[in-house]
């Protein structure tokens, strides 16, 4: 099953001016993968995610989705479409009710019928655990509705991957839950899935691997019972540690 | 004693110049609609062509909003009925209301619509790029749609605003209300008195005007707008 | 076309008198507007019911009105009422009339600004009355006063225009005399043009100058 990765980030780099954001990072993902990517915050992290989906244009380096490679795709639109995104402030259009904000990708980008697209609507807001918010605009939401619209938006699309950049940091800690829930859900739906995220807790139970990333580079990434107990690098080992000040142990 | 009060009333000009005066009612709302409509059109498409065009677009439509909202409306309703015909482009005082006030308008309301396309933020098009749209999809889309919700108190501002404007159609003779009011005064030499019910009808009719409005913003409000 | 560049250079003299004009109509409407206009907005925001009742009606009423029948109402009214005045005077007034009400809004608009909390606050501290005026809500109260003032006096500076129709010898005026004699009328009202852009333009540009000199994060409003 996990012969070819589904997702392959070759040496890529990336400065705004004179800062270097991203030092060559390299890392794959097989399909039905889960991986978190934690570290400081200022260390690149978001800026991997928004170049796997060429919402920011990297210096030099390779991204491939199958056999598909990114950076320098014809068509950025057509592998977009084959890659869900959710983002720290939502994003939904505010202008649309959440079924509305669900049906547009549908709609416009692949042009399928009103009747399936709500139909699809319906279903991935119920899979995300929202059932009467169909004709609610989005400042009649709560964040953790927001953003589970949004989730649900990019499954929608019916993507092969699912990017998260710290989906919960926008949200009140009583939200956290919430959403958390549902991407442990897909998660063992078999979603393939790249989070950028705080959550020690969810990171431990539910990832794979852990990529530990700082200044621009990746420092260790590992099984997170290795991470957790006994990380290899010293940095790994000291960014842990205050991390359990902050937000207390990453266990359950 | 009632001669006396006759004087100083203005019923009796308001009664025996009535259809005159309806007539240049009907025209002046003809006029504010149609122009509303079309200046509406063509500003979208110069907001947009300044804030989303090439660098040429960009420049000509800044150029084009910023000299007509830097020169008097009067001035460029002179220039086309009196500048123009030595040119061999001559058109009737009713062609040139039309089209000044809706060249004049386009630039208004390109102004509002490229404020509120500001207010737009960008994570819309974050979201809307990494569901696969292309830029213009997304312009007219996402972005436009939310623009125009926003514009929509700017909008209609310049909806009373040019409603009294085209009064302006009175010095160059289109056949709007001040010019019937004018034609009605150059008779009688009541003035004062025919300018008072013109005064009057405009009143009445902007603040039905504003209550309409007022009732369909509200049927149109979406949450989280304004 | 030599023709045109000495007609353009013969027109200058004329046209500046004209522009002198449009200039004086321009800061004396300016001027009346200000003070009725603070004063109306005084009272709409300070004064007892029936105070409100009427400066807000007066509001109401001056902006629902066009421009060009205040113009004439005044023009013609006043001889009627037995005062005679010259056309410069009526402009004067008949458009200031217009911008008080605007100006009115305008002020209202600052003094919510500044919220009471910060009254509160300066007297917390000690200040009178007079030093709360000056280094409290003076200070905010400019900032957003500048973008709406700066759109008022650019209506103003082009609606001064409109005196044309109770015949000032304004800018749009002097070139229609020009026009009789000489009968080029593009080049002429081209050059009208150009004279109003700058004055708009330059004059908008210059407030948007000190608006951003002053720019201090969190105040400010929007224009209308």
């Amino acid at each position: 099953m996990k012969n070819k990765p589904l997702v392959q980030v070759k040496n890529l780099k990336k400065s705004f001016g004179d800062n270097l954001v991203l030092d060559g990072i390299s890392f794959s993902l097989n399909t039905g993968e889960n991986k978190v990517i934690i570290g400081p915050s200022g260390t690149g992290k978001s800026t991997v995610l928004n170049c796997i989906n060429r919402l920011i244009m990297p210096d030099s380096g390779e991204i491939w989705l199958e056999d598909k490679e990114i950076v320098t795709a014809e068509n950025i639109n057509k592998i977009r479409q084959e890659i869900g995104y959710v983002f720290q402030g939502f994003g939904l259009f505010h202008h649309l009710t959440a079924k509305k904000n669900v049906m547009l990708g549908l709609r416009k980008v692949k042009k399928i019928s009103k009747n399936e697209a709500e139909d699809i609507a319906r279903f991935e807001l119920n899979r995300v655990g929202l059932t009467d918010v169909d004709d609610s605009y989005p400042a009649q939401l709560s964040g953790g509705q927001k953003q589970r619209v949004a989730i649900a938006r990019a499954l929608a699309m019916q993507p092969k991957l699912m990017l998260f950049d710290e989906p919960t940091s926008a949200l009140d800690p009583e939200l956290i839950g919430e959403v958390l829930n549902v991407m442990k859900k897909l998660a063992e739906e078999g979603m393939t899935m790249l989070v950028v995220t705080h959550e020690m807790g969810f990171a431990r139970s539910v990832s794979d691997e852990i990529i530990f990333m700082e200044g621009g580079k990746i420092v260790e990434q590992n099984h997170p019972e290795v991470m957790f107990k006994g990380p290899e690098n010293e940095r790994t080992r000291q960014f842990l540690f205050k991390l359990d000040d902050l937000y207390g142990k990453g266990g359950e | 004693m009632v001669d006396f009060l006759s004087q100083y009333l203005i019923i009796d000009i308001f009664i025996s110049n009535f259809g005159r005066l309806m007539s240049g009612l009907r025209f002046t709302f003809t006029l504010t609609i149609v122009v509303m409509f079309f200046g509406t059109i063509f500003g979208v498409l110069l907001a947009l062509g300044r804030s989303f065009g090439s660098k040429p677009v960009a420049w000509l439509c800044t150029a084009y909003i910023e000299i007509i909202r830097g020169t008097p409306m009067l001035a460029q309703l002179f220039i086309l009925y009196f500048a123009l015909p030595p040119y061999g482009i001559r058109m009737t005082a009713v062609t040139v209301a039309y089209l000044g006030f809706t060249i004049n308008c386009a630039a208004y309301q390109a102004e509002y619509t490229r404020g509120s396309i500001e207010s737009v933020s960008s994570d819309q098009f974050k979201s809307a790029y990494s569901l696969g749209m292309s830029r213009w999809q997304t312009i007219f889309i996402v972005v436009l749609p939310q623009a125009i919700r926003w514009a929509i108190p700017a909008w209609t501002n310049e909806f009373i605003y040019i409603l009294k404007y085209t009064s302006l159609a009175y010095v160059i003779g289109a056949p709007d209300l001040m010019t019937q009011g004018k034609f009605i005064a150059s008779r009688n030499y009541q003035f004062f008195r025919v300018y008072l019910i013109v005064a009057i009808i405009y009143l009445i009719i902007v603040w039905i005007s504003t209550w309409i409005i007022d009732i369909v913003e509200e049927k149109l409000k979406i949450p989280g707008f304004g | 076309m030599d023709g045109r560049v000495e007609l353009i250079i013969n027109s200058i003299p004329a046209l500046l008198r004209g522009t002198i004009i449009t200039i004086q109509l321009t800061v004396l409407i300016l001027i009346f507007g200000l003070i009725l206009g603070l004063i109306l907005a005084f009272g709409e925001t300070y004064g007892n019911k029936l105070i409100q009742k009427l400066t807000a009606l007066y509001g109401k009423v001056i902006r629902s009105i066009p421009e060009l029948v205040l113009l004439l109402l005044v023009f013609y009214g006043l001889p009627n009422l037995g005062f005679r005045i010259r056309p410069f005077n009526a402009a004067v007034l008949g458009l200031g009339i217009r911008a008080s009400a605007y100006m009115a809004q305008i002020f209202r608009g600052t003094f919510k600004a500044v919220s009471s909390d910060q009254i509160t606050a300066a007297y917390s501290i000690g200040m009178g009355k007079y030093m709360t005026f000056i280094y409290v809500i003076f200070p905010q109260a400019i900032r957003s006063f500048i973008p709406p003032f700066a759109n008022e006096y650019a209506i103003i500076l082009k609606d001064t225009s409109l005196a044309y129709a109770i015949g000032v010898a304004e800018l749009l005026r002097q070139g229609q005399y020009i026009i009789a004699v000489e009968y080029d009328p593009l080049t002429i009202f081209l050059m009208i043009a150009a004279i109003y852009f700058i004055l708009t333009f330059g004059v908008t540009r210059l407030l948007k100058l000190v608006e951003f000199k002053l720019k201090v994060p969190g105040i400010g409003a929007e224009s209308r």
